[in-house]
């Protein structure tokens, strides 16, 4: 009776994680079928052929695969480097000095989540368009950047906060100036936080549609938007080879948080 | 190295505190402190938590913010000036030790940042780990140390930079207890060699007596008395201190003056109050404060002999080793005694209090400490 039961147990437990595998894994296994299917119509479970055709129309070094990747990469170095000139000293401002409504600025970095971000971008790329920076790069970059803060912003000052004062005052406490105690001390010890966040605004700024599609379309084209493209065009199997290449930098952003982030920098994150 | 060391022992710099106010918003902590700390000196800042100990160590090191009030430090007020522009060193409770940094770069930061040459830091960091028996403990990253090597790595860093007056904020009060009585006595050892004024906050009395030159025991953001371990320990100057130190048993008592002198009376037990005491203290009611180890018991119905004997019996016993503790009760009060002799609970005895060893105070000052 024993044994049943918990037989029963063990099948019930295999079943709900088959359950939780298939939902996780099932399309991303549909991605990577579609990416080396070269024929695949119904009735047919399975591809008819299989093959590496549209891997080498993506990589072809002429392809609009890798132009658009080259744009993607380099508006998300843009992208990260606005967000975090932008998001240290905030970041530092929120942390540490008594600001007069502190929570008003957080909830500030928050807003352009409030809204539906459609309805926002439009009123920008009108905008754009009389200051003339529709679409170009800087355009984009500033609707990255924007949309980014939001988690910079935050996680900025999660990983200032979680930096002990005393190390700090230990720093001043011998010698060094506010300034220098930032650079050797406050900002090499927040700089874990830091990283996550950029690599965090890397990934956003990468993955964004919406405000890319309303700004920078058509003449700048970033992966999505071919992704976009593809799909629409009915062209399956460059739309899971694009994003399958979109994965990988967020399967390494995770193995970096589960590697380098301090749970207590994660515990301060909105605090 | 040795001979640089010696050469410093005259670096010890005079500090002079004057109507110190410090506060947190329209909290005070620090009601006007004045106080001077001699060159070399040793002084322990003693007080249970909340009484200012702290704030006043943050305020010589410039951590806190004076409302009013001056420190001078050679011959000029450094209360308005930066904690970077005081050339005091800190010893952090928590150590505060730079997990980033390696043991070298730790002790060295001070030198580097006065421009001190590389090599230069390597032989001094060197020849500091030498003389605080860490040798070769330079490329250690400080998150790889014992709590006792972390201290040691904090005191290097503060003493590094040659630091005229030393800032030990509760130092000890993160190592067990082993490891604590040799830090004490290696603090103080190095303070004595090097010859710097150091300041020592602490709330474990018997670490700031066994360290300190002098105690300022606080309370309240007031000092209350100031005096060498001895003075302090033996002649508190108010119910609070007799207390702080330690003597927790108080007993009401009577004085009453007469012609020939003044007698004290506590229930149905009197005693002559020695000449001493005589005009120091008012008739009427007072309280005596005594340590555990000041009465004895004796026999119900011993004789006086010039010292109190109250009636009593034996509510509990304890044996913490060496001699029994008992909680003896009277008709007034209920006093820990300890005496060598083993007592059945319930025993009547006579509770002797030799006079001499009372610490006694008008009730109504004493009146503060309760």
């Amino acid at each position: 009776m024993m044994r049943l039961a918990s037989a029963a147990r063990a099948t019930f437990a295999a079943a709900i994680l088959t359950a939780f595998a298939f939902v996780l894994i099932g399309p991303l296994a549909n991605l990577a079928l579609w990416s080396v299917a070269e024929r695949w119509y119904t009735p047919y479970k399975l591809p008819v052929t299989y093959g590496t055709r549209y891997w080498e129309q993506v990589f072809r070094p002429t392809g609009d695969a890798m132009a658009s990747l080259g744009t993607s990469v380099w508006i998300a170095v843009l992208t990260v480097i606005v967000a975090l000139a932008l998001s240290i000293p905030a970041g530092y401002a929120l942390a540490r000095l008594k600001l007069p409504m502190r929570a008003a600025f957080m909830v500030l970095f928050l807003l352009p989540q409030a809204f539906p971000s459609v309805a926002i971008y439009i009123n920008v790329a009108r905008v754009f368009y009389q200051l003339g920076i529709n679409g170009t790069v800087l355009g984009v970059v500033l609707v990255h950047a924007a949309h980014g803060l939001v988690y910079s912003v935050w996680i900025a000052a999660a990983a200032f906060a979680a930096v002990d004062k005393d190390l700090e005052l230990a720093a001043r406490n011998i010698g060094a100036s506010p300034l220098r105690t930032f650079f050797t001390v406050t900002l090499p010890l927040a700089m874990p936080g830091i990283i996550a966040s950029g690599i965090f605004v890397f990934l956003e700024s990468l993955d964004e549609f919406t405000g890319t599609f309303f700004v920078g379309v058509p003449q700048v084209t970033t992966l999505p938007l071919l992704l976009y493209n593809a799909a629409m065009g009915g062209n399956y199997q460059v739309a899971s080879i694009t994003a399958l290449i979109l994965l990988v930098p967020s399967v390494l952003f995770m193995l970096f948080i589960e590697r380098f982030l301090r749970a207590d920098v994660l515990a301060k994150v909105g605090a | 190295m040795r001979a640089e060391r010696q050469q410093s022992l005259r670096s010890g710099e005079a500090i002079s505190v004057r109507g110190l106010h410090v506060g947190y918003g329209n909290t005070r902590v620090l009601h006007g402190i004045d106080l001077d700390f001699s060159p070399g000196s040793f002084t322990a800042l003693l007080g249970s938590s909340g009484c200012g100990k702290t704030t006043m160590l943050r305020s010589l090191s410039g951590f806190v913010p004076v409302q009013s009030g001056s420190i001078m430090v050679g011959g000029r007020d450094v209360a308005g000036l930066p904690p970077e522009k005081r050339g005091m060193a800190m010893v952090f409770q928590s150590y505060a030790l730079w997990p980033h940094m390696t043991v070298l770069q730790n002790i060295g930061y001070g030198l580097k940042l006065r421009g001190v040459p590389k090599a230069e830091i390597a032989a001094k960091v060197a020849a500091m780990l030498e003389f605080l028996g860490l040798s070769g403990y330079e490329g250690r990253k400080v998150t790889a140390l014992s709590g006792g090597q972390r201290q040691r790595v904090a005191l290097g860093r503060a003493l590094a930079i040659d630091p005229g007056i030393l800032l030990l904020d509760e130092p000890l009060s993160n190592l067990d207890a082993k490891i604590r009585m040799t830090m004490r006595h290696e603090i103080r050892a190095i303070q004595q060699r090097l010859g710097v004024t150091a300041v020592h906050v602490t709330h474990d009395r018997e670490e700031a007596m066994t360290m300190a030159d002098r105690l300022v025991i606080m309370e309240a953001g007031r000092i209350a008395q100031v005096g060498t371990p001895e003075e302090v320990y033996d002649r508190p100057a108010s119910a609070f201190v007799a207390n702080f130190m330690g003597a927790e048993n108080i007993l009401p008592l009577r004085v009453e003056h007469s012609a020939g002198g003044a007698s004290l009376f506590a229930g149905d037990a009197a005693a002559e109050l020695p000449p001493a005491l005589r005009d120091a203290l008012p008739a009427g009611r007072a309280m005596a404060y005594f340590r555990d180890d000041v009465a004895r018991l004796d026999a119900a119905d011993a004789p006086s002999a010039g010292d109190l004997v109250m009636a009593g019996h034996v509510a509990a016993r304890a044996y913490p080793g060496g001699v029994y503790r008992y909680r003896v009760k009277t008709d007034d009060c209920e006093v820990t005694v300890d005496d060598a002799t083993r007592h059945e609970l319930g025993a009547k005895v006579g509770l002797r209090i030799p006079v001499q060893r009372l610490h006694i105070f008008p009730a109504s000052e004493a009146g503060l400490a309760a």
